[in-house]
């Protein structure tokens, strides 16, 4: 290209933010500024050039906001750090202003507190097991993190092991830790992950969109044959399955999904559920 | 012998408790403002008014980088048509575990036993509990009767004084 395309951020008396709630559902670039509903209402009053007479003021009502992934805070408006689509939705309870975030597609992981991730154990050095879960530094797993763990009593747990577990503690100025616990002490589930099956990588998008509450695919393939699947945050599956040909079969289908419509979908389950 | 010239002491040795006890209180309270205004100065402050301004009007942001607040996924272990029925177990378990956390019913539990014969129960109960911790001599109150109910516990006999 001959001409470079202005930047969005470059000269702020150009570019007017905009307000979040106009915003929905729309791409956004990074650099974007977004308005939230509150302040959106005084500006518009203020280019107009009038003021209507306020009761209070000074005090605005305080809207407690949350900004989830893919947003800064910035100032007192929202500052946009990946690009998507601009997603809100409201809190259970009505006295927070809900949540704005962006559905960002990648495929590098960042771990986060509380996510649920597939982990491949690399070392074991003395009380620690050292579990890669494609983040920039590998996580340590405590040998006590297990359920029923003592210091007499240690986890089966040897190198190339497979791990659910989530993360305890996971920021930018630390190792990220984790654990095969709850706060309760009960497993829940995570753990070594048994023997077979098959791991492959997909992007981070498509595991959101296969645990979403309504997803059909899950529903699709779960018809199939009898298999086991684990989802990893982290952009990793796990699945199993009797042989080895249906195993290949489900890895198949699972990363293909990501790219194809609901009708190729469905022929490819027609096809297979004849066979 | 007192001296004659008051030996000049250091402030940190004045500054020691064992010094401060003839003091009267004024001069107690001054020494302590002043410790405090030392200790209070070394630490670090933003001065800018007008951003602790802004912090206080505005509406409160908060920064999440976490998805689980954003969207309900489901549990991450799934099994289908009982390839591993501990996972399927699980899946129930965990996924019926969010959908409570949402819903806020009031839910009646069935019962299997109403409440009056719950109530009815609780009365006789006393009594046969009471017959274990019972000594030899009260245990003749316990009688049952033909029914199988049991008789109202008879009053203790107590030592009457002679009235003479």
């Amino acid at each position: 290209m001959a001409e470079t395309l202005p930047v969005a951020s470059e000269s702020p008396a150009g570019c007017k933010a905009r307000a979040a709630r106009n915003v929905l559902g729309q791409v956004v670039l990074p650099g974007e500024e977004l308005l939230l509903p509150e302040q959106e209402e005084t500006d518009g009053v203020g280019v107009a050039g009038e003021r209507p007479l306020r009761l209070n003021a000074g005090m605005r009502s305080r809207l407690r906001v949350v900004c989830g992934p893919g947003l800064r805070r910035c100032g007192d408006r929202l500052l946009v750090t990946k690009c998507g689509r601009l997603r809100h939705k409201e809190s259970g309870s009505g006295s927070s202003g809900g949540i704005y975030w962006v559905d960002s597609q990648q495929k590098r992981y960042v771990p986060v507190k509380g996510d649920h991730v597939i982990g491949i154990v690399t070392a074991k050095s003395g009380d620690i097991f050292k579990v890669d879960v494609g983040g920039s530094e590998p996580a340590s797993l405590s040998y006590l993190a297990f359920e029923g763990a003592t210091k007499r009593n240690r986890p089966n747990v040897q190198v190339g092991d497979l791990i659910y577990g989530q993360f305890v503690v996971a920021n930018k100025d630390m190792e990220p830790e984790m654990v095969c616990i709850d706060s309760c002490g009960r497993a829940n589930g995570m753990g070594v992950i048994g023997q077979d099956g098959l791991l492959f990588k997909v992007t981070l998008g498509l595991i959101r969109k296969l645990l979403a509450p309504d997803c059909e695919i899950i529903q699709e393939v779960g018809k199939l044959y009898p298999l086991e699947i684990v989802f990893g945050m982290n952009g990793r599956i796990w699945v199993k399955a009797k042989t080895i040909q249906q195993t290949l079969i489900l890895a198949n289908i699972l990363e293909a999904c990501e790219h194809m419509t609901t009708e190729q979908r469905k022929q490819i389950f027609a096809r297979l559920a004849e066979s | 012998m007192a001296a004659e010239r008051k030996t000049k002491l250091s402030k940190n040795l004045l500054r020691m408790k064992f010094m401060q006890r003839g003091l009267d209180s004024e001069t107690k309270k001054q020494l302590e403002e002043e410790e405090k205004k030392i200790i209070s100065e070394e630490y670090w402050y933003l001065d800018l008014p007008e951003l602790k301004e802004k912090e206080l009007e505005k509406s409160f942001i908060i920064e999440e980088q976490s998805f689980l607040l954003c969207e309900d996924l489901l549990y991450g272990r799934m099994s289908f048509r009982g390839f591993n029925p501990e996972v399927e177990k699980l899946m129930l378990q965990m996924n019926a575990k969010n959908k409570a956390e949402e819903e806020e019913e009031d839910e009646t539990v069935e019962v299997d036993v109403s409440d009056e014969e719950m109530a009815r129960r609780y009365e006789t109960l006393v009594g046969t509990i009471g017959k274990k911790f019972a000594k030899k001599r009260d245990r003749a109150n316990y009688e049952e009767d033909e029914n199988g109910n049991m008789k109202p516990i008879k009053t203790k006999k107590m030592f009457l004084k002679p009235q003479d």
